[in-house]
């Protein structure tokens, strides 16, 4: 990530993109803070055992002598043999509060029942950057972990050695424990922790990190470990936290965004049973922070849901959104036949190479708006006191959290702590802290605690949306099969009229397959009018292009008369890293080894029934490479039946085993559901869809199984939680080809009448 | 307003100064603090706030207080066995690695535990008729499926042969 630190000034949805995308610039593994740190060690007093934290010079000492150890401690081993190990960003269902301690207790040889891993405090001070956003956890915090578990481990070695009188090198550790072959000593981590702490911290070169081969944790299956509490109803998430006193808010705002509160019903409203306060919030001016509207402050989240209903708001619309999805759709398809305002990338030529094609075929490509829709509706809960304020939040993105809310309260940041509490459901909606900033604003008017809850409406109506758009694709094939030129005019949307909305345009243009591999290649632009907020969703512009371009791939292939697996190996080519080297570049080698296994693990070339056909599409994506093959059923009456789908991946070498495979499941099920019927339309700036009623998410009967099939290559481990489902769409609807002939060029797949 | 006597995991809790049409749901939450009951819709499309009103699945965020006739309530919390060991749902979520962010599954549980009941050796159809009213957000789909079967057999493994 380019920013460590939280600005003081408002944020823009660019920098929550500089957050999750490394960037042209820094496409190597993202270096945290953490990296340029080395551990140190802090005596919390007596009896506390060790406890190993990174340095931060003198301040990380004060804490110290302050009495606040734990704090920033990582990894603390107590007397009695507990390890508690840290976790430092939220858990949004992606298991990193797993995946991260796995790492710790790899290189401790901890014995993996002896740890209790705890959510740490939201501090920038001395946790770094905490966030979960770009899949990007793992890669960034990999060798902080590994080493803050070899540090203890040798620490505790060097420890059980004095105490017998031998050398530190002919210790061994394994399970907790520290053994001497020869002398047939051993002795417990808990037992030594308190005799480490007198020992100096071994600099970092001095460590021995273990080889892959020698791991006993990392690469197995290991269960979340909030998994007991979750299945016995334990309060874990945003909604389930209290204090004393507590009140319950709702909050109304504008249907159509930037519209602001005229006049309201207040005193109406406050005679209303068990409603205690109603009042205006006016908004600071940024939308990802505090948008005005009406709370309402109730004895019960149902009273207040109630006195909402009541609400008789008269708008000022005059700034307001008036967009209309059925508009823009036909000034998209006005617009594609005009010239592009603006290109991205070129390289060859296209005019010399459309003429010597033997095929050019166009095809338009359309794609809908789809909402977040996490099934823990956007919440959060605040106590305002004496100046300063404090929160239970489940958002992506604490640290800015912290600088949002100061922002909107006009305090400083030391003024405000964010406790992090687990998230249900992020997939980038929660990288925005607007829910934040609201319930502190109604905190600090009513001077108490309060829980805000948005209703499933509420939540719907005011998303950051997963922008739609439009390719208009030219493209042909050589005489001898080859893709002869390729052309992608995008059409996507503007909130300014410069800048294309967040994700709706590649960051990189040059690096956007197939621009690498394609000689004549042009990437052009036109951008409509939008006041629609756009936001980040899983596997953000990645989740729309390889949609479109996967599908446009397998379009040439069926022109050339090639078969798609051939076809697509043949685009990879020899195996070459763009750029060489670049953790966050294709590697064409590691992409043609992901399409070889799912092809194979699928049956690629099998023979099926009439109506039934497979579908193959690649993708990379968040560093990872990921094929897909799915398993399709169409009906005379466009009735699809997904029956299964092959993943392919090469994300390094795997943490985790049943989390990674989880996240790829998740990521296939997600990524059908958002293809099949779910659309985001808007007409008067109003969004059309309000519940589940109108967005239909994928329930059970239609689920896929899901085969994962893991490529443990010697590269850096990377993240699981996004780049398995940019391939997932174009993958169905080549499948949807092969099985019927019908080409899918818009989504979701209701608009060309198939029906699950 | 009147009172309202319910028992809730076998114990008996009076409720005072809700409204009638106040939903299950957020008595549980907001009045009586068990929060393992989610939230989801509202609308009871998502099954996220699934309890059991004498063993029966229903959608607690649609189904008002005054609609009740002194049914037993079960919630997540009292999902586990009598001698306090778990469920053999619970017990196959845990073994099976179901939960993503684990928003759902308290609904998920409670309609697999519905299922179970009536049920308990049930096929793919009859999972898919028992649990399409639960979303998971996450995808966990294949899991959930997997633990269910799997908590199908433990159960009749433990159960004495006849």
């Amino acid at each position: 990530m380019k920013k460590a630190t939280v600005k003081s000034a408002h944020f823009s949805l660019e920098d929550l993109l500089d957050e999750i995308d490394p960037g042209r610039e820094t496409l190597q593994p993202a270096k945290t803070n953490m990296d340029r740190r080395s551990f140190l060690k802090i005596s919390g007093g007596l009896g506390v055992g060790l406890v190993l934290a990174f340095s931060l010079g003198g301040k990380a000492r004060a804490a110290s002598a302050g009495g606040q150890t734990e704090l920033n401690a990582y990894v603390r081993i107590s007397p009695e043999g507990s390890i508690f190990i840290h976790s430092k960003n939220p858990e949004i269902g992606q298991g990193i509060k797993t995946a991260m301690p796995m790492i710790i207790a790899e290189e401790l040889d901890a014995d993996w029942n002896d740890v209790k891993v705890e959510q740490s405090p939201i501090n920038e001070k001395i946790f770094g950057w905490q966030n979960a956003g770009g899949s990007r956890s793992i890669a960034s915090n990999w060798d902080t972990m590994r080493k803050a578990g070899a540090t203890a481990r040798a620490m505790l070695i060097q420890a059980a050695a004095n105490a017998w009188g031998v050398p530190a090198n002919e210790c061994t550790t394994e399970n907790s424990y520290v053994f001497h072959g020869k002398t047939n000593q051993q002795a417990p981590y808990g037992a030594l922790a308190n005799k480490a702490i007198t020992l100096p911290v071994p600099s970092e070169n001095t460590l021995r990190l273990k080889d892959r081969k020698d791991y006993k944790l990392l690469g197995k299956r290991i269960g979340g470990v909030d998994n007991h509490a979750l299945v016995t109803g334990q309060p874990l998430f945003g909604v389930d936290q209290t204090l004393p006193g507590m009140l319950y808010a709702a909050f109304e705002k504008c249907p159509a965004i930037g519209g602001t509160v005229k006049s309201a019903n207040l005193d109406e409203i406050r005679k209303l049973p068990g409603v205690k306060h109603a009042f205006v919030v006016e908004g600071n001016g940024h939308p990802l922070e505090l948008t005005t509207g009406v709370a309402i402050v109730a004895t019960t989240t149902w009273a207040a849901f109630q006195a909402k209903k009541k609400l008789k708001i008269v708008w000022d619309e005059s700034n307001a959104s008036k967009d209309s999805w059925s508009d823009l759709v036909q000034q998209a398809h006005a617009v594609k036949s005009h010239p592009a305002k603006e290109t991205l990338f070129e390289k060859g030529n296209i005019d010399t190479a459309m003429q010597s094609a033997a095929k050019s075929i166009e095809a338009f490509y359309s794609f809908q708006f789809v909402a977040h829709a996490t099934l823990e509706p956007q919440n959060c809960t605040a106590w305002y006191r004496d100046g300063a304020v404090e929160l239970w939040a489940p958002t992506q993105s604490p640290v800015r959290g912290v600088g949002n809310v100061a922002n909107a309260l006009g305090m400083e940041k030391d003024k405000v702590t964010i406790h992090q509490t687990r998230v249900g459901g992020g997939f980038g909606r929660r990288l925005v802290n607007d829910t934040l900033c609201e319930v502190a604003a109604i905190s600090k008017h009513i001077n108490a605690p309060v829980k805000l809850q948005w209703t499933r409406e509420d939540d719907m109506a005011h998303d950051f949306y997963r922008a739609g758009g439009f390719h208009s694709f030219k493209g042909g094939v050589s005489p001898s099969g080859d893709i002869a030129f390729w052309e992608d005019h995008l059409i996507t949307f503007s909130a300014d009229g410069k800048k294309p909305v967040i994700a709706g345009a590649p960051r990189h243009p040059a690096q956007e397959f197939p621009a690498q591999l394609v000689n004549n290649f042009h990437l052009k632009q036109s951008l409509l009018p939008l006041k629609t907020r756009c936001g980040l969703w899983r596997a953000p512009g990645s989740n729309t292009f390889a949609w479109a371009v996967q599908s446009f791939l397998h379009e040439l292939a069926v022109a050339a008369g090639r078969d798609h697996l051939e076809f697509l190996l043949e685009v990879m080519g020899a195996p070459t890293w763009l750029p060489p080297k670049n953790l966050y570049g294709l590697n064409t080698g590691r992409a043609a080894d992901v399409i070889k296994l799912a092809a194979e693990k699928a049956g690629w070339g099998k023979q099926l029934p009439a109506g039934r056909g497979l579908g193959l599409a690649f993708h990379f994506s968040h560093a990872g490479h990921f094929a897909e093959v799915a398993e399709v059923s169409v009906s005379a009456t466009k009735k699809i039946t997904v029956h299964n789908v092959t993943v392919a991946a090469d994300i390094g070498p795997v943490v985790n085993l049943s989390g990674a495979e989880n996240q790829c499941q998740g990521s296939v099920i997600d990524g059908l559901s958002a293809m099949l019927e779910l659309e985001i339309t808007m007409e008067n700036g109003r969004i059309q869809q309000s519940n589940f009623d109108t967005y239909p998410l994928l329930r059970m009967p239609d689920a896929p199984t899901v085969d994962v099939h893991f490529i443990q290559s010697d590269n850096p481990p990377t993240g699981a939680g996004e780049p398995a489902l940019p391939p997932l769409a174009p993958a169905v609807c080549n499948a949807i080809y092969a099985a019927s002939g019908h080409r899918i060029r818009t989504l979701p797949l209701t608009k060309e009448g198939f029906s699950v | 307003m009147p009172d309202y006597h319910l028992t809730v995991n076998g114990k008996s809790h009076v409720v005072k100064g809700v409204e009638d049409s106040t939903p299950l749901l957020w008595v549980l939450r907001d009045t009586l603090g068990l929060v393992g009951t989610k939230y989801g819709c509202g609308i009871a499309e998502c099954g996220a706030c699934t309890v059991h009103l004498d063993g029966i699945p229903v959608r607690s965020c649609s189904f008002p207080i005054s609609a009740l006739h002194n049914e037993d309530i079960r919630t997540i919390e009292g999902l586990a066995n009598k001698d306090g060991t778990l469920h053999a749902l619970q017990q196959a979520w845990i073994d099976h690695d179901v939960p993503q962010c684990g928003y759902c599954q308290a609904g998920q549980l409670m309609s697999a535990a519905a299922l179970l009941e009536q049920n308990p050796s049930p096929s793919d159809v009859d999972i898919d008729d028992a649990m399409e009213g639960n979303y998971c957000r996450c995808g966990t789909y294949n899991r959930i499926r997997a633990a269910i079967h799997a908590a199908a057999s433990a159960i009749s493994e433990s159960e004495p042969k006849s």
